[in-house]
């Protein structure tokens, strides 16, 4: 099995910031495949579409999954209570491939934050880059902390942490690290991944768009890829993705 | 359990309910879910005589009780489908229908003379795309062109020869009355209806493209009417589809003329859901004592 939509206990569903909720559900069939960078496609109760959202991290029987309010379908999740069931197509789409016995960077911003998470669990003493518009949408700190990270906090407006975009700690860390993972603002990913570039920094991005199906079969969530020999494609986030190559991306 | 096939010119299918073209891909995704062959059939992605890759995103945006979505018919073109995709679409115990959209009647015709010479099991004739600029829904929207493309299209096809139209014109029994006197085998029916959302914030349209086709639950009735006007209009049968997300639609849809179905949105809200309308429309022929799915096609009583 390489997903499912299962029917998942909700053990958990509270805000931790501003519009912003932190879900744990539990499922023993599918929590322990999924990877670091894969989603979850959530069913809302009354919608047409399921929601795809990032798996924040993930133990043999919970996937835990922090989301914001951001329209119809995300406001009527965040009413589901503890002890209620969901419907969760799980795990979907290609994650980041993190290879042993490399320093990594992980770099969130915003609601980016969340899937990396699990990512930086999967090796020692990453750097871990955390970015926010400000103090009120600060998230998941004391979980990065737990894991024994290096971490960062930025805020644009300096209210919590450093007055700063997450590039500018990158910029001071750039001589320190191999391979860079980012999720967030595709403003801020297309300045890491032109910073990666420049030197020479391997860098995986995760990429959003409106979606559908979820599992590569009904081809709406199109990214725009340039191929090795020059020629511009479309692939998909759900299934090709969400997890990319930067320097393939067509910003 | 009831006996579920169905006949449609000539081919036959273990149920029916096929996956709509443009909703299920080539298949793969979905065979994790379930084993092909509990659908009647699958009518593949459109395919265009040369790889084309579509629309710039967003392509989808949701609506009250459906979608709207235009991919502008993204896909590999038909010399890929024929050699990657058939050969394994063929082994998995269904009913293969090839969908084919041109920029010209001419690319309509190589593409059926090439299709004619493979073991699909039906052609199907997309001229009801409402996302492309060129081909698609151009050749659909009038009786002669109609009448044309499918007679042209008629004389290159071996293969039984359905003609899938689209909602968004003035009498669509006059259009199906075209397309059966030109040749076709079958009727599908009903592409998406033109729609479109706007984002009040950015004041963009959501979808890059504009405009898009909806489909779900919000089309049904519209696609039941249709389907039951065309069906007391031509003498070949329909397959309907147009929203259909539960057994309740699929006979309902039986009911107002269809004589088999084809299912798409609704996977994407529950991925089981063929398994789940085959169990129901089944359990509703027992409870009424229903041999044939066939004889539900067509049994409304209007008043």
């Amino acid at each position: 099995m390489k997903y499912d939509a299962q029917k998942f206990l909700v053990i958990k569903n509270e805000e931790i910031a501003s519009g912003i909720f932190d879900m744990w559900v539990e499922n023993r069939d599918i929590s322990a495949l999924a990877k670091p960078g894969q989603f979850a496609h959530i069913l809302v109760p009354g919608k047409t579409l399921r929601r795809p959202i990032s798996i924040c991290d993930a133990d043999k029987s919970c996937l835990r999954l922090v989301y914001q309010v951001k329209g119809e379908g995300t406001e009527i999740l965040s009413k589901i209570k503890k002890g209620e069931k969901i419907d969760i197509l799980a795990p979907l789409g290609r994650g980041f491939d993190i290879k042993k016995n490399k320093k990594y960077c992980f770099i969130g911003g915003g609601i980016g934050v969340p899937p990396m998470l699990y990512a930086s669990k999967q090796t020692e003493k990453p750097v871990v880059i955390t970015g926010f518009r400000n103090k009120d949408l600060v998230i998941l700190q004391g979980d990065f902390r737990r894991d024994n990270c290096e971490l960062y906090l930025t805020t644009d407006d300096g209210t919590l942490g450093r007055k700063a975009f997450v590039t500018d700690v990158l910029k001071e860390k750039l001589n320190e690290i191999d391979e860079v993972c980012a999720c967030g603002p595709i403003p801020m990913l297309r300045a890491i991944s032109q910073m990666c570039n420049e030197n020479d920094i391997p860098c995986q991005i995760s990429l959003e768009e409106r979606m559908g199906c979820g599992i590569g079969a009904c081809l709406v969530c199109a990214c725009e890829v340039r191929r090795n020999d020059g020629t511009k494609d479309y692939v998909h986030v759900c299934k090709d993705g969400p997890v990319f190559d930067s320097k393939e991306v067509v910003f | 359990m009831a006996d579920l096939s169905v006949n449609v010119a000539g081919v036959h299918f273990n149920s029916p309910l096929i996956a709509a073209s443009g909703t299920f891909g080539f298949g793969h995704e979905y065979s994790e879910f379930f084993k092909l062959s509990e659908l009647g059939g699958i009518s593949c992605k459109g395919i265009t005589l040369k790889k084309r890759l579509g629309n710039p995103p967003p392509r989808i945006a949701e609506t009250p009780s459906g979608i709207i979505n235009a991919v502008g018919l993204q896909n590999p073109g038909v010399d890929h489908f024929i050699e990657k995709d058939l050969p394994w679409l063929k082994e998995q115990g269904t009913v293969i229908i090839a969908n084919i959209a041109g920029n010209t009647s001419e690319e309509y015709a190589m593409m059926a003379d090439k299709l004619s010479e493979t073991d699909v099991d039906m052609i199907e004739l997309n001229i009801s795309c409402p996302n492309v600029k060129s081909g698609g829904v151009q050749f659909g929207t009038s009786c002669e062109s109609v009448g044309a493309i499918t007679g042209l299209v008629r004389k290159h096809c071996t293969k039984p020869l359905v003609v899938k139209l689209s909602p968004n014109v003035t009498d669509i029994a006059e259009i199906a009355k075209s397309a059966e006197a030109a040749g076709a085998d079958a009727i599908s029916m009903i592409n998406t209806l033109t729609g479109m959302r706007i984002d009040i914030e950015t004041q963009r349209p959501i979808i890059r493209n504009n405009t898009g086709g909806l489909s779900g639950p919000a089309v049904f009735p519209v696609a039941v009417r249709m389907v039951w006007q065309v069906a007391n209009a031509i003498n070949i049968p329909i397959i309907g589809m147009g929203g259909i997300s539960k057994w309740q639609d699929a006979v309902e849809m039986l009911m107002a003329g269809a004589a088999a179905l084809q299912i798409g949105t609704c996977m994407f809200t529950d991925p089981y859901a063929p398994v789940k309308i085959n169990a129901g429309i089944s359990e509703y022929m027992d409870r009424k004592g229903i041999k044939s799915v066939s004889e539900i096609t067509g049994s409304v009583s209007p008043w």
